[in-house]
Order: structure tokens, then sequence, then C-alpha cells
């Protein structure tokens, strides 16, 4: 022990910086730490080793995964893999996934823009308290939002006997899947934006102003190109947890084939039945529309950076 | 330059601003106490104050930006409150220059013309025409398709301005419009300001916190602390007849020494000065005033030296040689000279030096209740 370089003289912080780097947060788009100084070798060997031990963790937890999910999709061959997404109840999930994904997210890119505006560039009581509520969804479980609306427009709730009045089906029916889908995303547009808004400040608003620009002039030309890189990056979040979403809507679906399944309830369905390479296959849909999301998001991240 | 003028369609006009006893709180903090101020027509004033003087908060409530609590701002006599900030048809050049930053510089100078309602709108190659005659005007035709991300400070605030003039507003506000540009960028906008404005003649309001600025650019100052107006007046006014301590301080650098008023005389430390001003009271505490630079500075004693000092220090660089002097009864004391009189004295740390003063002003020390500057 007593031949180890005394702490202070080891580049203070240099090797949990690289850690932090590794991850994908925000931390990772901040300016470089300095360069250490030249550490003594025995630091830079335990470097070397954490550094190793970082990547093994992500290759085992990543990588490994998502090679398996291609490998046992094409197992069978490409023939069965075309066969297993475009078989009909397959290529109903996918519609559903769709039509679920095009109604949420203009919705909640609507409703995400009109809180980033009204929470970044206005000052009213109440106002954290709505940050805090917007936030609600990511803090509740998935089966609990599903329950939520099972109690809410299920047979045995209070509107149960009204809905089934009026024939109008919201649960184990797609009106369900997307209320379900909307909250679980719902913060995902106006937590990136509100930020965004709030650091930009009123001035070219107020500048706007002066010139004689109306209030939508000023929103259409000046507040919203200017947030463009959020709202789309807020947009492919949305998107992308929108298509994928599973707990909430499993409790809302019925599981219906055909008519209420999206995608990962599918893949679920085939696992279960021991279709393995089925399961697979629309699971690597899945798993591709996470990597096209990836791709996207480091590209914009980029230019949010630069506005 | 007025061929520039003339075809950015700026007209030598400017309307006639009058404030009458405008107050603004924000929650328990008075921005600004019962202001009353008037602009003549084509007038360049500048609002100097501390930081929290209220300047600011003034200037964003003529642009409409900002709601008075009480009080009316008349422009050419008529009830400006009742139009909107979009409607007053006021030019702002904002502080940080708020320019669009997604926007090219054409775009930016153009934007207030693109944004008129369909009627009112020149015709695209008109607008094109007048955004090119007023980056004419501010010398910058050739960053025309640029971002304002790849401009410097000093190019930002003449677009900024080009932006303001290109809607011909009747009134140009503008915030701090140096503050954040470097010493010698600072000096030649300020001059290139004077200049356009002798050009255009547009009724024009500044906010500063330099004094030496307002002086050099304003046609009249109005000095502010605390939400009110301490005094307004043409530099020279300001400058030589301030009416309180606070204005004195604010306006340049000062020696301040603390004596007494008995019978039309002052008493500061073992010197005797006669007072002629009778407005003073009998008998008060005083606050003595000595600019630096009206202090003539002896190494024998004449008739009119009265302050007897040891010199304590000496700075030699710059236009002026400062010297620090430690008066008898122990107060620091500074003095400006020329380099030239510097060496005729031949002075050195220690050397004993009888001083006059040209200029003097007394003070009596209020109490802060009273309400003037402590």
């Amino acid at each position: 022990m007593r031949d180890l370089p005394p702490p202070a003289r080891r580049a203070p912080g240099a090797a949990p910086r690289r850690w932090l780097a590794l991850r994908r947060t925000r931390a990772a788009h901040q300016p470089p730490a300095p360069k250490p100084p030249p550490a003594p070798r025995n630091a830079s060997r335990g470097r070397g080793l954490l550094i190793a031990g970082a990547c093994a963790y992500l290759i085992l937890l990543l990588v490994v995964p998502l090679v398996v999910v291609f490998s046992e999709a094409l197992r069978d061959g490409l023939r069965t893999y075309l066969a297993a997404i475009t078989e009909p109840d397959a290529r109903a999930a996918i519609r559903l996934t769709l039509l679920t994904a095009a109604i949420v997210v203009p919705l909640n890119v609507a409703f995400g823009l009109a809180a980033a505006w009204a929470i970044g560039k206005h000052e009213f009581p109440g106002k954290r308290l709505l940050i805090t509520l917007i936030d609600l969804p990511l803090s509740v479980s998935p089966v609990v939002a599903g329950m939520i609306f099972l109690l809410l427009f299920g047979a045995r709730s209070v509107l149960g006997p009204w809905l089934t009045a009026h024939h109008l089906h919201i649960v184990f029916a797609v009106p369900g899947i997307v209320l379900a889908t909307l909250f679980v995303t719902l913060p995902l547009v106006a937590r990136e934006l509100i930020p965004l808004l709030e650091a930009q400040g009123r001035e070219e608003e107020e500048a706007a102003l002066t010139l004689g620009a109306s209030g939508w002039q000023t929103f259409w030309r000046v507040t919203l190109p200017n947030a463009r890189w959020g709202l789309l990056y807020g947009v492919i979040l949305c998107n992308a947890r929108a298509m994928g979403e599973f707990g909430a809507v499993s409790v809302v679906s019925g599981h219906v084939r055909g008519v209420t399944n999206t995608m990962p309830l599918h893949v679920e369905i085939l696992y279960n039945e021991y279709h393995f390479s089925a399961a697979f296959a629309v699971a690597s849909l899945l798993a591709l529309l996470a990597l096209v999301t990836l791709a996207a998001k480091h590209l914009l991240r980029r230019k949010v950076i630069r506005g | 330059m007025s061929d520039a003028k003339a075809a950015a369609g700026i007209r030598g006009s400017g309307l006639r601003i009058e404030l009458r006893d405008l107050s603004k709180a924000f929650g328990p903090f008075r921005a600004l106490d019962r202001v009353s101020l008037s602009v003549a027509p084509g007038e360049l004033v500048a609002l100097l104050g501390p930081s929290g003087s209220g300047k600011t908060t003034l200037l964003r409530i003529l642009a409409g930006l900002e709601r008075p609590d009480a009080g009316t701002i008349l422009f050419d006599g008529r009830d400006a409150m009742a139009r909107s900030a979009r409607e007053r048809r006021v030019g702002f050049v904002f502080q940080h220059y708020a320019l669009f930053r997604h926007m090219t510089v054409r775009e930016n100078v153009g934007f207030g013309l693109r944004v008129r309602p369909r009627g009112a709108r020149p015709a695209d190659s008109e607008i094109r025409a007048r955004v090119d005659a007023l980056l004419q005007l501010v010398q910058l035709e050739w960053l025309a398709d640029r971002y304002p991300s790849q401009l410097s400070g000093g190019q930002r605030q003449r677009v900024a301005l080009a932006r303001a003039l290109a809607v011909e507003p009747k009134v140009l506000l503008l915030d701090e419009p140096f503050g954040s540009l470097d010493a010698r960028v600072r000096q030649e906008l300020r001059r290139w300001l004077r200049r356009l404005h002798d050009e255009i003649h547009i009724t024009s309001v500044f906010v500063t916190h330099d004094q030496e600025e307002a002086l050099e650019v304003a046609d009249r100052v109005v000095v502010m602390n605390d939400g009110r107006i301490e005094q307004i007046g043409t530099p020279e006014e300001v400058y030589d007849h301030p009416i309180n301590p606070f204005v004195y301080n604010f306006l340049g650098n000062v020696n301040l020494f603390r004596g007494r008023i008995e019978g039309g005389k002052a008493y500061i430390g073992d010197v005797v000065v006669d007072l002629p001003d009778l407005a003073l009271p009998e008998s008060a505490n005083a606050l003595v005033y000595l600019r630096p630079h009206e202090l003539d500075v002896e190494r024998q004693p004449t008739a009119g030296a009265r302050f007897h000092a040891r010199v304590q220090q000496i700075h030699r660089a710059g236009p002026m040689v400062r010297v620090h002097l430690l008066t008898d009864w122990g107060d620091l004391m500074q003095v400006a000279m020329t380099q030239e009189r510097f060496q005729a004295l031949q002075l050195e740390t220690g050397a004993e030096v009888f001083v006059s003063a040209r200029g003097m002003k007394v003070f009596p020390d209020e109490p802060p209740a009273s309400g003037a500057s402590s």
C-alpha cells in the first residue's frame, strides 16, 4: 500500500467523469473536462480496468440483447421472417400502433407547445404545481395508469352504464388504447420545450411586439422557429414511447387479436404461444425503431445545443 | 448617409413625450415613484442612474412593455397608454440586442415591414430596397446574409438599431445601448449614434449607468435614483451645478469631506472656508465635495492655498497624473494634473504641498429620513 501515490496526485475526478461520459445524458454534452495531467502507471492501469468493466457491462446489457433479437428473428430464414411480419394479425398490430402514434403525437405536440409557452414565458400563481403535475405520468407505474382508465370507463365504473347505453366502447377498444398512451406520453414534448423556452427568455418576443407583430405572428415567426429542434426531439421521444408502450396499453386493450393488439402486445402473445421466431421478428421492428430513434436523437441533440 | 436616410424612409420627425406622475411597483419594490418628464421633439435624452434606480422600467413603460400602476403618458398630447406596444410605433433597442437568432441580418431588419397587415405591407421589392438602405445607413451592407451569431457585439448593436428604424418609429428607445461592448467599440458607437441622431432627428431616450456616456451623447440628462428623478438638465448644467450630493457624487470622480457649517463658514478639519451660498442653513453638518481636476497644487504656500498635505501615492499612467494626498486632519484627497504640471512641480512621495480649490460644493448633511441621498 505504501508505494501508492498520495490520492491528491491522481488527477482528481478524472475517472468518474469518464464514467459519466459513457452514459447518454446531458452531462455528455457539457464542455469536456480539462485533460488530466499524465497519471502515474498504477492509476492508468486502474482506469483501464474501469473502462473495460464499463464496456463489458454495456455489451452484456445492451449490445447482446440487440444482437439476440435480430439473430432469433432471422433464425428460420428471411422467408419466415417476412411471413411473420406480414401475416394479418401482425399487420393489424402494426396498423394499430401507427394509428395510435398518429393520434397521440400531434395531440401531445399541441399540449406540449401550449404548456411550455405558458410555463416558459410567463409568470403565474401555481406554475410550479403545474410543472409537477405534468411530470406525474412519469412517476406513476404504467399499469396504474391503465387501471385508472379501467376504473373511469370500465363496465362497472360510474360512467360504465351510460357508455354502454350509448354504444360507446372505450375500454378494451381503440379509444382506451389511445387514452392510455396519451396519458403515458403526455410529459415528453412539454418537458423538452419548457427548459428551452425558459432559457431563451422573452426579449425576442418583446422585440417582435415593438416591431408591430401580433401574438400569432410572434409565435409562428419567432417562438416556434427558435424551439424547432427541441420540438422535433420531443416528437421523436414521444413517438418512440407511444409505439413501444406496453404496461398501460396491456391493461386497457383486452388483447383482442387483430383488433386491439398493438405491436408490443402482439409480441407477448406470440411468445406465450411458443412462436419464438415470429415474436422476435415483430420485436425486431420495435428494436429497429429504437435504433432509428437513437440516431435521430443523437443528431438532433447537437442542433438543440447549438440552438 | 443622407441619401441612405431618404431611401430608408426616415423623415426628420419626432414627437413630444410627456410623462406625468408615473408610478410602478414590483411587489414591495418601488421601481418608479411619481416620475414626471417631458421630452421635446427630436431631442436625445439620457436616463442616467445606478442599477435599480428605475431607468429601465421607465423605458419599458414608454415602449408599452410594462404597464404603470399610476400616471399618464402622452405622445404629442394624445394618450399613449390606450395603445399597446404593437401600436405605439416605438423603436426599441434591447440591451442584449434581442436579434432573431434564426434569421439573417436582412430578415431581421425587414421583420417589422413583413409582419404588417396585407394592406399596409410594402411590396417585396420595396422591402428589399428599404432594408438595403438601412443596412447602408448602419454601414453593414456586406453582412446582410450573416446570422446574428456570426457578428461582433458592435455589429449586432447596429443591426438592432437598423431593425428598430425600419418601422419608421416616432420614438427611439435604447436600453443600455453600449453596455455590453468593450471600451473602444463603445467610444466609437457613441459618436456614431450622436451623428446618426443629428441626421435623422428622431425623439430618442436612452438608458445608461455610465455618466461619461450620458454627458457626451445626450442633449439633456435625467439623473435618476431610487425610482425618482434627482435632476434634469443639459450635460453642463448637471455636471457644473449638481443640485444635491447624489448627483454630484454620481457625475464624475469626487473627493468627499465631512465638516460643519457654522454662520456662513464651512469647517473642514482645521480649514475654514467662506461660503457665498446664502441658502445654506445657519448650523449643520456639512458634506464638502471637491473634484480632483479642480484642485491646484503648489510647493510653496500661496494666498489661495487652503489645504496643507503630503504626497502619499503617484499614478503617472494615462493622460492625467493622479496624485493621492494625505491632509493634515487625516483624510485622503485625490488630485488630477497634467503631465506638464507634474513635471514642473517635481513631486515625489512624502513631499509637502499646498492645495487650493477652484471649485467646491457644500451641501448640508441631512439625516437619511428626510429623503436626500445618504
